[in-house]
């Protein structure tokens, strides 16, 4: 399903004129690739590179488009996902900048993507290979608040110092009885390099190991950008006695029934009402359409999505 | 009352750009504000948008500064989005600001120095009462300002002159070898960060923080007793060695605001005591963001932040990695994306937390 560009606000003729393909320069591209490079041959670290300023703010993606825009071609089939879904503001405001300035083919079908951009989510459908998955990350650094310095932190990475993490993994265990993580959980990559996953939700963290596919993950405002090639051990950080486990709901989709996916909360009323769909906005859809029905199927969000699908 | 899931589409994103349109505009019975007007008239905004952008293009300036409307952090953005995808030729030769054209230079550390106190056009001895007459329509053009009877002195003496027979201020020897100067727009930053490095960062800061950074060492946090040795503006040649040249052509000129702030003497091993310099450059006219720098650069010479306990002003990792405000407003309104992902991960453990707490009450009172 291709989705078409809406409105720009420069024709394409001028943009054409004033900017190269893919928005980067050819140099910036090579520049990216070499990094990209070299995070793939060391999985997990943190490769320093110039990062660019952007035409959409830092916070918003800058890292993943930088990615994306370092190895897209005109062959490539783009979707872009925040929160898991579509058709977020901004996962539509980037897949069209791509759409404009790459003059790709863009989709929603995870399976059809040659790359696939996101912010928060790793989509639900096993990835294959041939495929690229750009995540969107605010801070590369999962010691960072544990220890301000840049300075310490690339110190402690390079003598492969984690005894902090675990004593702050330690000290949920004291104070909650478990890890208490949500998104963002630490991962070791290949047993050498603290890595964070970006704040996925812990629930993604098992899809990154020994993937089919490649993942790439950029910090443009960090200015740093890390790998983890297919086929490579990540381990979610955990003890023995308090094993890493992911999120599970009592609820299942109200929308297509999955038990298995994650689940976003949707507020229905002040009352507390509220029902639980899919976050991955492709899934849900593609299920739905195979026949598959959640408690509240034909609800009004599932009108709402089949609208935007079409 | 019923909640409609935050979803956003193209159409919406097509018609919040027809809405800020509109909204940039005004009152369409208000005639529209040309770019030249902007760049003219609002000449200290267009300055403030090349110095934190790092683009010398007036008119670039001044159509970011209209389609911003106004609001200059986000100007700088537009011109940085625009400048990052310009070809970098190479480095100037550094700028020869002796040889500026000076249209103001005033030193506080002496009552006269060679070449003069040139108070310029400044604010410093305006009354600040609203000119109501600048409200009136058909304004009368303003009078014209006196010209000096003898030119400026040229080229203009700086403060190392007045103190070059005593070495009492520190030297910056040029070294003919030096390799080229840190970009920042095109490496990460790195520490401990060189000079370069540093001052590179510093005129592209956001005004206010460095503002903020150096009023916190004159009130004590990182203390470095400023003084202004000098502070001057006007105009300078910007030159440039073509490698197939191989000598310096002049591909422009540009208006810079440079300031020289004396401070902390300091006795290091086998050298005597002699004042140590913080250094501002930026471009156009800018006294505040100028001096700024300057206190904020002789702070963080010190290298304290290895010794401890250091006030955030002589800290630098502290200093350059939050001084950009396009880096900082982006991750700050980032927030404003959703996160119901996250959040959702939060909700989950929160709950759980709250469930198991009000089973150990419940056991706690059952065992009451």
């Amino acid at each position: 399903m291709s989705v078409q560009t809406g409105s720009n606000n420069a024709p394409e003729s001028a943009l054409g004129r004033y900017y190269n393909y893919a928005y980067l320069d050819e140099q910036t591209k090579r520049m990216i690739r070499r990094a990209i490079l070299k995070a793939l041959a060391i999985p997990g670290y943190q490769v320093p590179f110039g990062s660019r300023e952007m035409p959409v703010p830092y916070g918003w993606g800058t890292g993943g488009i930088q990615l994306t825009a370092a190895i897209i071609g005109p062959d490539d089939v783009y979707k872009c996902i925040d929160q898991g879904a579509d058709d977020t503001t901004n996962a539509v405001s980037i897949r069209q900048f791509f759409a404009k300035v790459a003059d790709v083919e863009t989709t929603e079908d995870t399976g059809a993507a040659t790359i696939i951009q996101s912010r928060h989510r790793v989509p639900e459908k096993p990835l294959k290979a041939g495929q690229v998955m750009v995540l969107q990350v605010p801070q590369p650094e999962p010691l960072r608040y544990l220890e301000p310095r840049e300075t310490e932190t690339r110190a402690m990475h390079a003598y492969e110092e984690y005894g902090l993490q675990y004593v702050s993994l330690y000290e949920s265990v004291s104070r909650f009885g478990r890890i208490a993580s949500g998104a963002n959980h630490p991962v070791m990559v290949e047993e050498r390099y603290l890595m964070a996953p970006s704040p996925i939700p812990k629930f993604d963290n098992p899809k990154l190991g020994y993937s089919e596919a490649i993942y790439l993950l950029g910090a443009g405002r960090e200015k740093r950008i890390y790998a983890v090639p297919p086929y490579t051990r990540v381990r979610s950080l955990d003890f023995e006695d308090h094993p890493f486990e992911v999120q599970t709901w009592e609820e299942s989709c109200a929308l297509c029934g999955a038990k298995d996916a994650y689940l976003d909360e949707v507020v229905l009323d002040d009352q507390g009402a509220k029902m639980f769909v899919c976050s991955d906005s492709h899934h849900c859809a593609e299920r739905r359409a195979a026949g598959h029905a959640g408690p509240m199927a034909g609800h009004q969000l599932d009108q709402t999505e089949k609208e935007a699908a079409q | 009352m019923a909640y409609v899931a935050v979803k956003g589409g193209e159409k919406a994103i097509a018609n919040a750009h027809k809405w800020l349109a509109e909204e940039r505009r005004g009152d369409p019975a208000v005639a529209e504000l040309e770019v030249a007007q902007v760049r003219e008239q609002l000449s200290l905004a267009v300055d403030r948008v090349m110095g934190e952008g790092s683009c010398y293009d007036r008119d670039l300036a001044a159509l970011a500064v209209k389609q911003a409307r106004g609001d200059v952090p986000e100007a700088v953005f537009l011109i940085r989005a625009y400048r990052t995808t310009l070809p970098r030729f190479g480095a100037s030769a550094p700028l020869d600001t002796v040889g500026m054209a000076v249209r103001r230079r005033v030193s506080a550390a002496f009552k006269d120095i060679p070449g003069g106190q040139v108070l310029g056009p400044t604010f410093d001895y305006t009354h600040r009462l609203l000119d109501f007459a600048l409200a009136a329509d058909g304004v009368a053009p303003p009078p014209e300002a006196a010209v000096a009877e003898e030119p400026q002195a040229y080229p203009m003496p700086t403060i190392d002159s007045v103190f070059a027979h005593e070495g009492l201020l520190e030297t910056d020897e040029p070294s003919a070898d030096a390799p080229e100067p840190f970009d920042l727009t095109r490496e990460p930053m790195s520490f401990p960060a060189g000079r370069d490095q540093r001052l590179q960062a510093l005129a592209r800061g956001d005004e206010g923080f460095l503002l903020s950074l150096a009023y916190s060492s004159q009130r004590g946090w990182g203390n470095t007793h400023p003084l202004c040795g000098e502070i001057r503006m006007g105009e300078v040649a910007v030159e440039f060695v073509p490698e197939e040249l191989g000598f310096p052509i002049e591909i422009g000129e540009i208006t810079v605001t440079e300031c020289q702030m004396l401070g902390g003497s300091r006795a290091s091993g086998d050298k005597p005591p002699q004042y140590m310099r913080g250094y501002g450059l930026v471009f156009g006219h800018s006294e505040r963001k100028a001096m700024s720098m300057a206190i904020v650069d002789r702070a963080l010479r010190d290298n304290a932040a290895a010794s401890g306990q250091v006030a955030p002003v002589q800290d630098e990792e502290f200093v350059l990695y939050h001084s950009d405000n396009v880096e900082a407003s982006g991750f700050v309104q980032h927030l404003k994306l959703p996160h119901y992902v996250d959040f959702q991960a939060d909700l989950q453990t929160i709950r759980r937390l709250r469930r198991e707490y009000f089973e150990r009450q419940a056991l706690k009172e059952a065992a009451e």
